[in-house]
């Protein structure tokens, strides 16, 4: 099952997560991919803790995340850190809300683009159709906004130096 | 060709479409919601019910009519529709009748996790089982067609995995393998068929025995359908599983190699199949979620079978523990990381109601929604959540039986679209037999079916697609039911008046009904633009229509 990529997104009800798991599973789509996206609804929505898994790769069987085994974990919250990280492997990459300066970020509401933007700079899906997908799914009056919160979350990694 | 990353339910909505359902009715219930909310947009027929039982009565009705039906509800929904379901399962069906159950393993959003493989059994209908959006597209199709075939109403299981998890769903394409092939919607008509359809004792003896008798073919066929197949892994032998929905995902995933046994139709079961399957490995295991049902039966048939140890019955699998039950592993597992816990909405309407009810400490019946959350701190204001309704009938038991100090603490705490799902025959009963310290039913109206992501209903006066329809009255049924007490408060705006009235109305012996309004929150703004699109509807509708000139003779 090497050939497949696991993400986990975490967060707060209304924060943007089940979004951008939404975002990352088109993008995986359009980029050819098997994919599948799981997450909990209901109970989860009113204000607390989210998590949502995203699988993609040449063929890709559960649709759940297995403890222990996410290539990524995506934080949109601090609180959320320390719960979401046993669902990391070792060695896997944790993209905390830390990672993006809160000051250059052009939106609050798009921080959840804006850790897809750094979470773009691991995985094999093209930077222009993630970029498409991100569009694909925010009205037109948001695409600049969130294009700049994407390039940002890139830069914050290229900053990092982590990228080997 | 389309190729779509679709949920479960999107998929249901979209193969419905596609296979030519003419009504799809039913009741919200997470995680079945989505199904007729889709297929609505997609340009389907899709109205909400005031609760499952209604639904599928009408889903029965337009079954008899001739017309490819679907019904939809959650797991608990089906016991709401089991009265129906059961003798339906004798009269039959003349066009195609799908009910979907999404049942809740892990209790996502749920108040059980009862596994309605079961009602299939009891009730001697087929079940088809889907593992993914694909299956649920092209299962749909199948179901239609055993329903057509043997007249007989089918029962769609899916899961809260399987109807909320996105995967890539083809569809439109009759040429590739395997896929679906549409056939043209039969015309609705209806023909007399009374010893088929009005089950008096003399019809409905024979009619149970041609539904035994329809399941005896489907069972036979059972064991040569394509919608249980045999995947042969490595071909080693030494491991096979057998396993159905989103456990056969997990399966698959956690033994690469493994035979696998998949089965898509959960009722009946192909023993025979299974049988033949099992003496081609070395050892056999059971995947399945929820209760033993497949192990029991196939154990039952005498087909040597390893079932998983008893602490996988509760909650989901996953891929780690289908990993231990091949392990046979059941020592304690680690605890799922716990995150924050949903609350109420921080300018929800409730929060002055339930700080009045701890405030006085009162004894709170509660029921099914967003406000059940009234029972997590900062409140704990709620005392007992059953099953949809059931505040009404709860509070009333306790009034009857506590000493009349306690008695008066009582109050019944009901959501709107919970109180017209089955708190209306709650309050028939609280005015029929009434405690003699009277009751308080608080009926909290927040314009919509909040839990289950803002659906309508009745008394919102709008139709699944927001569109006007006749509004149903809370204060106007209570005051014909014969509560003598009917108060309307907006505890949000006047805390202190909600405080005032409850409290007059708990010292009073006698049956009230408050009514606390106010539009949900997350609601409010979509609830003010249909509200003003009814408006306008109305007068449009005002001015075409004919004016009545009063005759000669009423003059």
């Amino acid at each position: 099952m090497s050939a497949v990529t696991n993400v986990v997104l975490a967060g707060l009800g209304g924060q943007g997560v089940i979004k951008a798991s939404d975002i990352l599973a088109d993008a995986a789509l359009r980029a050819g991919l098997d994919v599948k996206k799981s997450e909990i609804h209901g109970m989860s929505q009113r204000g607390g803790s989210v998590t949502s898994d995203v699988r993609f790769g040449a063929d890709v069987l559960s649709p759940m995340v297995p403890r222990g085994e996410a290539d990524f974990l995506v934080i949109l919250a601090s609180s959320e850190v320390e719960v979401a990280r046993p669902l990391l492997r070792a060695g896997g990459v944790l993209l905390s809300p830390d990672l993006i300066p809160e000051a250059d970020l052009p939106n609050k509401r798009s921080l959840n683009v804006a850790l897809l933007g750094a979470l773009s700079c691991y995985i094999e899906i093209p930077v222009e159709v993630l970029l498409a997908a991100v569009k694909a799914a925010l009205p037109e009056r948001l695409h600049e906004v969130n294009e700049r919160a994407f390039q940002l979350g890139r830069q914050s990694v290229a900053a990092q130096g982590t990228i080997s | 060709m389309t190729r779509q990353l679709l949920s479960g339910d999107e998929a249901v909505a979209l193969a419905a479409l596609d296979s030519g359902v003419a009504l799809g009715t039913g009741y919200p219930g997470t995680p079945s919601t989505e199904i007729l909310e889709t297929f609505d947009r997609l340009g389907g027929r899709a109205q909400w019910a005031p609760n499952e039982k209604v639904a599928l009565e009408v889903g029965i009705g337009a079954a008899f009519g001739n017309a490819r039906t679907l019904v939809t509800m959650k797991h608990v929904g089906l016991n709401v529709a089991a009265d129906p379901l059961f003798t339906a399962a004798y009269t039959g069906v003349s066009g195609a009748l799908i009910v979907v159950t999404a049942d809740d393993p892990g209790m996502s959003s749920s108040q059980n996790e009862q596994d309605n493989r079961r009602y299939a059994i009891a009730a001697g209908l087929p079940m088809v089982e889907p593992a993914d959006s694909q299956e649920a597209y092209d299962f749909f199709f199948s179901a239609a067609e055993i329903s057509e075939r043997w007249h007989i109403p089918v029962l769609f299981r899916m899961t809260t995995r399987v109807c909320h998890a996105k995967s890539i769903v083809l569809s439109g394409d009759e040429a590739a393998p395997g896929a679906p092939v549409p056939t043209p919607a039969p015309q609705t008509n209806f023909a007399h068929d009374i010893n088929s359809r009005v089950m008096i004792p003399a019809n409905a003896r024979p009619a149970h025995r041609r539904l035994r008798a329809k399941l005896a073919e489907i069972a036979a066929w059972a064991e040569t359908c394509n919608l249980n197949r045999v995947e042969p892994g490595d071909g080693s032998g030494s491991l096979g599983l057998i396993a159905n929905g989103v456990s056969y995902l997990h399966a698959a995933e956690a033994t690469p190699g493994a035979a696998i046994l998949k089965v898509g139709l959960a009722n009946p079961l192909c023993v025979e199949k299974a049988r033949t399957f099992v003496a081609g490995v070395k050892r056999a295991v059971v995947v399945e979620e929820g209760d033993p049902v497949m192990a029991d039966a196939l154990l039952a048939a005498g087909v040597p079978v390893e079932a998983k140890p008893e602490m996988y019955r509760f909650g989901e699998l996953d891929v780690a523990r289908v990993r231990r039950i091949l392990a046979g592993d059941a020592t304690p597992e680690q605890p799922p990381a716990r995150g924050k816990p949903p609350e109420l909405c921080p300018a929800c309407p409730y929060h002055t109601v339930y700080g009045t009810i701890k405030k006085h400490d009162l004894i709170a019946a509660g029921d099914i929604g967003c406000y059940s959350l009234g029972v997590l701190p900062p409140y704990q204001a709620m005392d007992t959540c059953v099953a949809m309704g059931a505040s009404i009938g709860v509070g009333l038991g306790l009034r009857h039986v506590l000493p009349d100090s306690e008695a008066r603490r009582v109050v019944s705490i009901i959501g709107d679209s919970t109180f017209v799902h089955s708190g209306i025959s709650g309050l028939v009963e609280m005015a029929y037999n009434p405690p003699k310290t009277g009751h308080v039913v608080i009926v909290l109206d927040n314009g919509t079916t909040a839990m289950t992501g803002q659906q309508e209903h009745p008394g919102t006066g709008r139709q699944l697609d927001h569109g006007p329809t006749t509004k149903l009255s809370i204060e106007g049924i209570a005051s014909a039911i014969g509560i003598p007490s009917v108060t309307v408060v907006d505890a949000h705006v006047e805390p202190e008046r909600f405080e005032q009235v409850l409290l007059e109305r708990l010292a009073a012996s006698e049956l009230s009904v408050i009514i606390a309004r106010r539009p949900c929150i997350l609601a409010a703004a979509d609830i003010r633009k249909w509200e003003q699109a009814a408006v306008e509807f109305r007068i449009a509708t005002a001015e075409q229509a004919p004016v009545c000139e009063p005759s000669v003779e009423d003059q």
